[in-house]
């Protein structure tokens, strides 16, 4: 083998690999258009802005009906009765998560009542286990699900349990609370869902 | 390869290639010698100015369906979407929504017969350089509905939206503006002129304008109808910018894989040669 | 070392699993690295597989419209609007499947006219030569199918011509139409059919006659610029004196053609993705509106020598009235080339060994397609359908008089073996 033969040969393989790579980022760079295009669009952006509730006609022991939806999920508003903050304070040891370190929620709602304010409670309604919207059991008395009821709610997919501050009870499939949005007070009686406050 | 064939192929190419970059003659209305325009979207101030004329003059009937406030605030240099919302957005839409007029459809019918055209995309239908003289060349003109008609849209069924900028326009006999003639447009105009003067009444067709009787000085106008155009130009393709910008990398990074590319294709081939 | 050995010995050994139970590695030899090709192709041999990336391009990005267009039509118009504003690069996807159609038809177009004067269309490639013609056919139908989606005026107005061409069949043709539109006019009902059949019908068909194509080109081989075949010199192993494989050569060569056709359709999708009203035309960012006719109508380029044959007949014959006439000659024009491989007595393939009545046919030929071509942009005028009735004439005599012009004609002696 003559040494041309071999220094074409080396060229060859250095050749082939700087093509190979480059022509492998240019595969990749391709493909980005076609990922990115999967993303949520303007349209979905703007559908799923920010919304506005009224809650001066919720009474308390009720939730906001009809339910509003952001981004399109069930958003749940409830406005919870003194007794049901009492609950909410003290029974606790019965909870998967019951000061929200594994849950996702903005900072102001890292408390026992998962909410801005103690009385009204904003979720949303989707079961934290495969995205069943649970349904709203306000009242504390006996259900054929649950003898001790303390109200609440209750998923009839898979029968996961929450408190009234959305707080996931242990050993159900639900692995945590349920969301709260980011949403903030335009007035006493207003709430803005999806915004963690207003834009300066 | 005989000589013929390559010469062949020669003109092959080069008819083909002229084909595909003639100009295609579209969508001449009337003869009016248009004045040249060539919008600029790296002139942002213009942008603006231009979107803030459309939405006071123009959004009152003519929509933009297609286009959104917010990426409009984006892209005409990132205008924060609260100012936006309060400056821009006079029909209490949100931000993300798209740019409709305030019109209904039923009063549209009732007051000019027909819904006046959304604008998305009258750029592209038309071209930049049309707004441009579309917004400069209206006349009074008793005989029409609204006392207004236009050289380069004759008979357009609606007023003059910029009227009181612009002030009122009469055709007369003979050119009153100096002429440059330096000015192939202007020369054009000449030619005219000159026919008008020789053919009579019949050629009347020059624009004139009554001195005072708008708010804006002529070049001030003339900004003005450019920032529209200008603007709709932006709108009808909101993504050139971006899609220029990054055509330079593409292309630049398939000139660096065609070296590669041919380097390794002439190494493979030396072996071919040596038989 | 011997880690070295570890792993080639799994690799091969992964490689002998499969071939057992699928042959890649014979495949790959058979139409790779064992395909011999002729050594001498020049830069016409690489719109082949140009035509192949145009249509991997023309499928994936086809694929991601339809994520977000909208088949009806009330919202196909502003579906197309959706992808080209709010679609996260709609627009460049969009864009690139406009600019791929056309691209589709000028590498067709180049690939073609490379049979035309090289003769790759005689014998024994007569059934790849079918073969390509029936794939061009596809190929015009799924431009057509496809140009109505954007529910532009121009789309509209345009499909609608094409549909009313129909109504010139003798008898039937007034049903047809209708039954082809499932309306009176144009409509939703017309454009969801059109999707169907450019979305899923006609691409399966597409794939397929292109694989095919391929393993006809692959049984036969390919033929070269000097028009004689290199199976007819073969050494002790079999193989063409004159051949080389195609696995590396031609892989290396075609990858620098198509990296040289990147760039140049690149430039287009960035820079000129409407090709000034050609590629993609004006009237067509305006909705389609069954009262409003667009002051001037033209096909797509790609259609447009076809359709200035169609215009150029204006007079009644045999008792039949021009408009069906005009439908005979368009649909001959397009079909007549399936006829060459019969057409052609010469004893030569290649126009480097033909005679002068050849080459100046083909050039005819080439003239009149790319007149014809203009011809079919513009508004129809008095001497324009004059010249088009020229030009018509000089198309077809290229084709009809073939039979003759290469019996007579004296030719130089092919060569032993290629030249390179």
């Amino acid at each position: 083998m003559s040494e041309d033969t071999l220094s074409t040969n080396t060229n060859r393989r250095y050749l082939l690999l700087a093509t190979t790579g480059v022509a492998a980022v240019g595969a990749v760079g391709a493909a980005i258009p076609f990922v990115q295009s999967w993303q949520p669009s303007a349209r979905a952006r703007a559908l799923g802005g920010p919304i506005e509730v009224d809650i001066g006609k919720l009474k308390p022991g009720e939730i906001l009906r009809p339910v509003p939806a952001w981004r399109g999920q069930p958003v749940f508003v409830v406005r919870r009765t003194p007794e049901a903050i009492a609950i909410l304070e003290n029974e606790v040891e019965n909870l998967a998560d019951s000061d929200s370190a594994d849950s996702e929620q903005p900072d102001y709602a890292e408390n026992p009542h998962r909410s801005r304010n103690p009385e009204i409670g904003v979720y949303v309604g989707l079961c934290t286990h495969l995205g069943c919207s649970p349904e709203f059991e306000g009242d504390a008395q006996p259900k054929p699900f649950d003898s001790d009821w303390k109200g609440g709610f209750f998923c009839p997919c898979h029968g996961s349990k929450f408190d009234l501050a959305g707080r996931v009870e242990k050993n159900l499939p639900a692995p945590t609370n349920l969301r709260v949005p980011p949403y903030y007070y335009e007035t006493d009686t207003t709430l803005v869902i999806g915004l963690d406050g207003r834009v300066a | 390869m005989s000589k013929r064939l390559l010469k062949l192929i020669r003109v092959y190419t080069i008819a083909l290639i002229t084909l595909a970059f003639g100009v295609s003659t579209l969508g001449a209305d009337s003869d009016w010698i248009m004045e040249s325009m060539s919008p600029n979207l790296d002139d942002t101030a213009s942008l603006q100015r231009g979107a803030n004329l459309y939405v006071n003059f123009c959004l009152g009937c003519h929509s933009l369906e297609h286009q959104r406030y917010e990426r409009t605030a984006d892209d005409l240099g990132e205008i924060p979407h609260e100012l936006m919302e309060a400056n821009v957005i006079h029909t209490g839409q949100k931000i993300g929504e798209h740019i409709q007029s305030a019109m209904s459809e039923e009063d549209a019918k009732a007051w000019f017969g027909a819904a006046p055209p959304d604008l998305t995309m009258v750029t592209r239908v038309r071209s930049p350089e049309w707004v441009y003289n579309f917004l400069l060349t209206f006349y009074e003109d008793s005989s029409r509905p609204f006392g207004v008609n236009n050289k380069v849209f004759p008979n357009v069924g609606m007023p003059h939206a910029m009227l009181s900028l612009q002030g009122i326009q009469e055709e007369v006999c003979f050119g009153n503006r100096p002429i440059d003639l330096l000015d192939v447009q202007a020369a054009l105009r000449q030619d005219r002129v000159d026919s008008i003067k020789e053919g009579g009444a019949e050629n009347c067709g020059e624009l004139s304008l009554i001195p005072g009787s708008g708010m804006f000085s002529t070049e001030e106008y003339e900004q003005a109808a450019f920032d529209i155009a200008n603007f709709l130009h932006y709108v009808g393709d909101p993504t050139r910018a971006e899609r220029e910008a990054i055509g330079k990398y593409v292309i630049g990074f398939l000139l660096i894989l065609l070296v590669l590319a041919y380097f390794l294709n002439r190494n493979y081939w030396k072996d071919v040669k040596k038989n | 070392m011997s880690e070295v050995t570890e792993k080639g010995r799994w690799v091969s050994r992964a490689i002998q699993w499969v071939d057992d139970r699928l042959p890649i590695t014979a495949t790959f030899k058979e139409h790779a690295s064992e395909y011999y090709a002729p050594k001498n192709f020049n830069a016409w041999y690489a719109m082949g597989v140009l035509a192949l990336v145009v249509l991997v391009i023309q499928i994936l990005t086809g694929i991601w419209l339809t994520m977000a267009y909208v088949p009806t039509g009330e919202g196909a118009f502003a579906s197309i609007e959706y992808i080209m504003r709010d679609v996260e690069f709609g627009y460049l996807i969009r864009y690139i499947h406009s600019t791929g159609a056309s691209a589709f038809f000028v590498v067709v177009y180049l690939h073609m006219f490379r049979g035309f004067a090289y003769g790759s269309y005689r014998k024994p490639r007569e059934l790849l030569w079918l073969i390509g013609m029936a794939i061009y056919l596809v190929l015009m139908a799924e431009g057509f199918f496809g140009y109505l989606l954007p529910w532009g005026n121009m789309s509209y107005w345009g499909a609608q011509v094409i549909v009313s061409l129909i109504g010139a069949i003798p008898y039937f043709g007034p049903e047809l139409m209708e039954w082809v539109r499932g309306d009176f006019v144009m409509s939703g009902i017309t454009l969801n059919r059109f999707f169907a059949l450019h979305v899923v019908a006609l691409p399966l068909a597409l794939v397929g006659l292109v694989f095919v194509h391929v393993i006809a080109l692959h049984h036969v081989g390919s033929s070269n610029p000097d028009g004689i075949e290199i199976k007819a010199k073969k050494d002790e192993n079999g193989v063409p004196l004159d051949g080389i494989p195609f696995h590396p050569y031609y892989s290396t060569k075609d990858f620098v053609a198509i990296v040289v056709f990147l760039i140049l359709f690149c430039a287009v999708v960035f820079y000129a993705p409407e090709m000034g009203g050609y590629f993609i035309e004006k009237p067509n960012f305006e909705e389609a509106n069954p009262l409003k006719t667009p002051e001037h109508i033209a096909p797509v380029w790609y259609y447009t020598p076809f359709y200035a044959m169609l215009r150029a007949a204006t007079f009644p014959f045999l008792g039949l009235d021009a408009k069906f006439w005009g439908l005979v000659i368009m649909a001959g024009a397009i079909l007549i080339p399936a006829a060459l491989p019969w057409l052609d007595r010469s004893k030569v393939k290649s126009m480097r060994y033909k005679g002068w009545f050849s080459k100046i046919a083909l050039m005819g030929f080439v003239v009149s397609f790319l007149v014809l071509g203009y011809l079919g942009t513009i508004p129809p005028s008095p001497i324009a359908t004059a010249s088009a009735q020229i030009m018509t004439i000089v198309y077809f005599a290229y084709f009809v008089l073939m039979p003759w012009y290469t019996t007579i004609e004296t030719t130089k002696p092919e060569p032993e073996r290629v030249t390179h």
